[in-house]
């Protein structure tokens, strides 16, 4: 098929060295004798461990689910007994552990009960979801979940479906193998994938130094009857960048501040295809992938491995030559050294190259940058590399995004060419970590203030009130008429001082600015001495602003001059349907496992009374107590505003009365939506647009 | 272990490979002008290497910096050689060497060295040297000299005066305009002083430059924008105040091949460190130092002015390139629809 | 006669630019001070007093009064350095050490639910009711340590923040490889 073909600029053209690893079929790796899972293999949330160690598992098993959208569930990659759950060293460049779980195989690989998915009978979200729960992410080496890519954009209609089988990046040649093997799943896949986004075209872009797999690309879209292009484009790395080939492909250019579905394009990788297919016709997850290992070994070899095979076995498996000093996973341009060669494969793995001096000389020591602009020619996304380094360096971090550092894709084009042999892309990850760094940072800072300020805010406040309490008091006392009220015992948790200042601080609750008149009077009611009872005191000083008698109403009253306890959110509060949590414990359990929980003000409450009048605790219904209240969670969480709620009902058990005065006016009590937040940070999690696949 | 990060494999590329490139398009130039003058610049060039790798050395050890690692990087050996080439080819041994010392010394490692200066070293130590010895910078060599008087002058072994009469075409023009009398065509039809273009055999160095200049475009080790930008308004305001009054202005194409315009074209405003980056940037870079350099070889008081225009661009160069940055990947329409 | 018109010229000069200036002042007036909302926003928010002020924005209306701005250990000598940045005064080294950050930690087993650590936290960090079990909310922890001394069993301990792959930072380059030839 003729088709017009568009460029980008920049790019480079290394050795490609791909000739050595497709001289074989693709081979079965051997299951090595304990397989590490890492639970996190996606971009997006942990999954959640769902086998317990001394399990026994089979092949395809879900051990690890989905944690929120973007995440993707994980599976065990052969039958056998779950041995442990704990931390395991990574395949990342910081040589940090994460948890895994690994699984001792029985050497049955036994899997489980494999079904078709009638995709073309359900509804596309259903397709969606269940290509998380197979665990399908992209395979090029981005791993984010497909799923997530599978909607298209809302006003937007989905022009092309980009498969990338360009694979730009040397030495990989993993989706070259596979689609000389296995061109017709990948097709199909690509359907399925069409058929999700309702896109008009797919287009299947292989660089033109792949003329085997595009053959049998071709004679596979022949046989299938469908209208794919498969389209050989020149060979220039990094043409296997998302980016850069929905660019060679169509013309349309993808800012980093756009999802390409925005655009009405979308681009997956061949394995992706190849391991969607899989799944829905197959009813296999995703547990194993096909890894090229190459470089510095005497037979070079694409193997379809098990997910969590450590590197070394598989390395193991080509005949490393003596003098390996390491191994890069990915291709040499983007890749990494693996800090420890037990680290497992996982679905990022697209390559393992044995490194080794002779292959990979030692680089020369960096010089001081001479402003060449090669960096800048050579730039696929027209950055200038040599000033984003400059302000890298500096750490002059405002200015580096100024000069668009997050459009940079790190694909090496710029350190590649340097003649100073500085390793720009190194900077750029270093500033972009640094970046990511201080946005945490500010953030936590900015919460912290918000609540240093409430906090603030609420002891001037009680202050003042019981300063005014105190005068007002001095003034009764010099008034003989006031009514006598039975004084209730001092401290023992029935009365006492520190009762009217929680008296006094419920009062405060009251949305009215002002004390109301009848407040007022409630107050001028009471006795002489503070020591009132919560019996007596309260009713009055329950009472709402005449103006609003609902307390729901009150609370929503605009002129609340401090942040009202339980803010805006009594009202949905109320109306969520929800369940008292246990205790505090359980509190701190949900508001931990929430991690942030945004900058909502953490409010609190005061204790309870000890012997709630039925009327104060009516009251304080809609008041809120102690008690964390989870709301269910679910679609209902979504809809409520990421700002805490006070839950209500119950007011504490009588057993925790304060026991001094000191203590009842110190307890105070927190509650929070720690749920709320979890999903707060689930939907701030949702609406990060979705990473493109890197090259490969 | 050391983790080095992606890519591990480089193109073979370096700072000492790009400066030898620029050395060997500076030989047909070179080569050019030992024929007109004679071996005299091939020694200034040897003067000029020595006291630049020198001062060179002196500074790298004060600052600390490995020497053998930086007195490979050719970075020197360039400013050198710029320097002994738009000196006077006579110009006393203590003047090139002073000049080199002071480019590498001042203007280089004092703004913190390599890739650091914000002017142009060469330049710098011309525009110190005409300014502090304006005599000597202007005292060019009859031509026919035999290479043993030429050394012997160099060295201060023969006396200057009697051999260093000659000016420059360009400042030998200057002067017949402002004793008045002839027109331009008069003076340039004195065939001995000025040949078939611009000066006598002095066109014929600035052809090798040129040669030497397209072939570093051809290895993109220069970029056109600047010495398009340079010699296309260098040969623009000469046309046009040629055809305005032919009489009392030169030709663009006299302008264009004598006195410095092809050496600075190709080597001098294309000095990445502190010329313009960006693509546009170049193109203004070029530009204004065309534009400065005509005016100050024209209506100024120095013999040639591309030292002067150079120096006065590069202080512009940074505001240029922050205003040209060129739009990215995706975002052509950024100007548009931000800001 | 020339003097007295240069003079009323240079007068009349000065008149008008004085009122321009003037006006300028009532008319693009900056309301409150933000030069102590700019220095709070530098300070890292622990609100743990270190600095001798009862707080960061305290300490943000000092600096901005004069007070030295080398008083913030959890800020570290970056923080420093921005403050130096901001109101153009010279980088001091931090007058204490500069510490690992932490968050605490309550021992459950030990904690008797005295509330004195709640009313301690600067940020409401810590839930719990009385006689009962605390915790220390790990995500709003701003490791400031006011819990601490309060604790009468000091159950409280501070637990540095280990790095994971999520907060995990890559290294300067340059001063990276500069460690590696140290060592």
């Amino acid at each position: 098929m003729l088709m017009n073909l568009f460029k980008f600029k920049g790019g480079v053209k290394p050795p490609t060295h791909k000739a050595e690893s497709v001289a074989l079929p693709i081979a079965a790796a051997p299951l090595s004798p304990r397989l590490i899972v890492p639970l996190h293999q996606s971009i997006g949330g942990t999954p959640r461990p769902v086998v317990a160690v001394g399990d026994n598992v089979l092949k395809g098993q879900l051990i690890g689910e989905a944690d929120g959208w973007i995440s993707a569930a994980i599976h065990a990659p052969t039958s056998g007994a779950v041995v442990a759950i704990a931390p395991y060293v990574q395949p990342h460049p910081s040589g940090l552990d994460a948890l895994c779980v690994v699984i001792e195989p029985d050497g049955e690989d036994r899997w489980i009960e494999r079904r078709p998915f009638d995709h073309a009978a359900v509804s596309p979200d259903e397709v969606r979801r269940y290509l998380q729960q197979s665990g399908v992410v992209g395979l090029g080496g981005a791993v984010f979940p497909t799923h997530g890519k599978l909607t298209p954009a809302r006003h937007v209609a989905m022009d092309e479906v980009v498969i990338n089988g360009a694979e730009c990046e040397p030495f990989i040649t993993c989706d070259d193998v596979l689609m000389r093997e296995r061109a017709a799943d990948i097709l199909r896949g690509c359907a399925l994938f069409r058929d999700l986004l309702q896109a008009k075209k797919v287009l299947i872009g292989i660089e033109d130094n792949k003329p085997e797999a595009a053959a049998a690309m071709r004679a596979a879209v022949a046989a299938l009857g469908e209208d794919f292009a498969v389209v050989e484009v020149p060979t220039l790395y990094p043409t296997g960048g998302a980016k850069q080939l929905i660019r060679v492909l169509t013309g349309k250019e993808v800012p980093a501040s756009k999802r390409s579905t925005e655009l009405g394009v979308q681009c997956f990788n061949v394995a992706t295809a190849y391991t969607a297919w899989r799944a829905v016709a197959h009813g296999e997850p995703v547990v194993s992938r096909l890894v090229t290992v190459a470089g510095n070994v005497e037979t070079p070899r694409n193997y379809d491995t098990p997910i969590g095979t450590p590197m070394a076995d598989l390395l193991a498996l080509a005949g490393p030559l003596p003098d390996t000093d390491g191994i890069v996973m990915g291709g040499p341009m983007m890749g990494f050294l693996v800090p420890d060669a037990k680290a497992p494969v996982v679905k990022a793995s697209n390559c393992l190259i044995a490194h080794s001096p002779r292959l990979f000389p030692p680089k020369a020591p960096e010089m001081p940058c001479i402003r060449c602009t090669a960096c800048a020619q050579v730039c696929p996304h027209e950055l200038q590399p040599f000033e984003l380094y400059w302000f890298a360096r500096a750490h002059n971090f405002g200015k580096t995004q100024e000069y668009a550092l997050f459009d940079c894709i790190e694909c090496g084009c710029c350190a590649y060419v340097c003649p100073s042999r500085i390793p720009l892309v190194h900077y750029f990850r270093f500033a972009k970590s640094e970046i990511w760094a201080r946005e945490r940072e500010k953030t936590a800072a900015d919460a912290a203030r918000a609540r240093y300020e409430f906090k603030q805010a609420r002891e001037e406040r009680d202050k003042a009130e019981k300063a005014g309490r105190l005068a007002r008091a001095a003034v009764q006392s010099a008034t003989p008429a006031a009514p006598s009220t039975p004084l209730p015992p001092r401290g023992g948790g029935a009365g006492g001082e520190g009762e009217v200042d929680r008296s006094q601080a419920h009062s405060s609750t009251s949305p009215s600015p002002r004390p109301s008149p009848a407040r007022g009077e409630g107050e001028h009611e009471q006795p002489a001495s503070p020591q009132i009872s919560a019996e007596a005191a309260s009713p009055p000083l329950l009472t709402p602003a005449p103006s609003s008698p609902d307390p729901r109403d009150c609370r929503k009253s605009p002129a609340t001059p401090l942040p009202p306890r339980g803010g805006g959110a009594g009202g949905e509060g109320a109306a969520a349907s929800e369940t008292a949590a246990g205790s505090s414990i359980a509190l701190a359990t949900a508001a931990s496992r929430a991690g942030v929980m945004g900058n909502a003000p953490f409010f609190d409450e005061p204790p309870p009374l000890p012997n709630p009048s039925p009327a104060r605790g009516e009251g304080l219904q809609e008041r809120g107590s102690s008690l964390l209240r989870q709301p269910p969670r679910g679609e209902g969480v979504h809809e409520q505003p990421a700002s805490p709620q006070i839950s209500a009902e119950t007011p504490v058990q009588a057993g925790i009365a304060p026991t001094s005065d000191e203590a009842a006016q110190a307890a105070k009590m927190s509650t929070i939506q720690a749920a709320m937040a979890r999903a707060a940070a689930r939907r701030a999690e949702a609406a990060a647009p979705p990473t493109d696949e890197k090259p490969t | 272990m050391n983790l080095a990060p992606a890519p591990f494999f480089l193109q073979d590329a370096s700072v000492g490979k790009v400066m030898r490139q620029v050395c060997l398009a500076l030989l047909p130039g070179i080569a050019a002008y030992v024929w007109l003058i004679g071996p005299a610049i091939l020694l200034q060039l040897l003067i000029a290497s020595l006291a630049a790798l020198l001062a060179e050395a002196v500074m790298l050890r004060a600052r600390g910096k490995p020497l053998g690692l930086f007195l490979a990087d050719g970075s020197a050996i360039v400013t050198a050689w710029l320097i002994a080439l738009s000196f006077p080819p006579l110009a006393p041994w203590w003047l090139v060497a002073t000049g080199a010392v002071f480019a590498i010394v001042i203007a280089k490692h004092l703004y913190g060295g390599l890739g650091q200066n914000p002017f142009n070293p060469a330049m710098v130590a011309f525009a110190a040297c005409i300014v502090a010895f304006p005599a000597l910078m202007s005292q060019w060599p009859h031509l026919g000299l035999a290479p043993g008087e030429q050394f012997a002058i160099i060295l201060g072994l023969a006396p200057r005066l009697d051999a260093l009469t000659g000016a420059t075409p360009l400042d030998a023009l200057k002067t017949g305009l402002t004793l008045g009398g002839d027109g331009v065509d008069q003076l340039l039809a004195k065939r001995e002083i000025y040949g078939q273009i611009a000066g006598r055999g002095w066109e014929w160095v600035a052809a090798g430059y040129l040669l030497g200049g397209l072939w570093l475009w051809r290895r993109r080790i220069i970029a056109w924008q600047a010495p398009l930008a340079f010699i296309g308004t260098l040969a623009a305001i000469a046309g046009i105040l040629w055809l305005h009054d032919p009489v009392h202005f030169a030709n663009p194409l006299f302008h264009l091949f004598s006195g410095s315009a092809m050496l600075g074209a190709f080597f001098i405003v294309t000095d990445p460190v502190s010329g313009c980056a960006t693509p546009r940037g170049r193109l203004i870079f070029g530009a204004g130092a065309g534009l400065l350099a005509y005016i100050i070889r024209v209506f100024g008081g120095y013999p040639d002015g591309i030292a002067f225009a150079v120096l006065l661009m590069n202080l512009c160069a940074p505001l240029i390139d922050r205003l040209c940055q060129p739009s990215v990947f995706g975002l052509r329409d950024r100007k548009k629809d931000g800001a | 006669m020339e003097i007295l018109l240069a003079i009323a010229i240079m007068t009349l000069g000065a008149v008008t630019l004085g009122a321009a200036l003037g006006f300028a002042s009532v008319k693009f007036r900056v309301e409150g001070d933000p030069l102590v909302g700019k220095i709070d926003a530098i300070l890292p928010q622990t609100q743990c007093g270190q600095c001798g002020y009862p707080g960061c924005k305290p300490y943000a209306e000092a600096i901005a009064q004069g007070e030295a701005i080398n008083k913030c250990p959890p800020g570290g000598a970056e923080g420093v350095q921005r403050l130096a940045d901001l109101l153009g005064r010279e980088v001091k080294p931090l007058d204490a050490e500069e510490q690992p950050k932490a968050a605490a930690v309550i021992d459950e087993n030990t904690c008797i639910g005295c509330t004195l650590c709640i009313q301690a936290c600067p940020v409401d960090a810590i839930v719990g009711a009385a006689k009962q079990m605390h915790t220390v909310l790990a995500g709003q922890c701003t490791g400031c340590t006011l819990c601490l001394p309060p604790c009468p069993v000091e159950c409280i301990r501070m637990q540095p923040l280990a790095e994971s792959i999520e907060t995990w930072k890559w290294k300067h380059p340059a001063l990276a490889a500069g460690e590696a030839a140290r060592c």
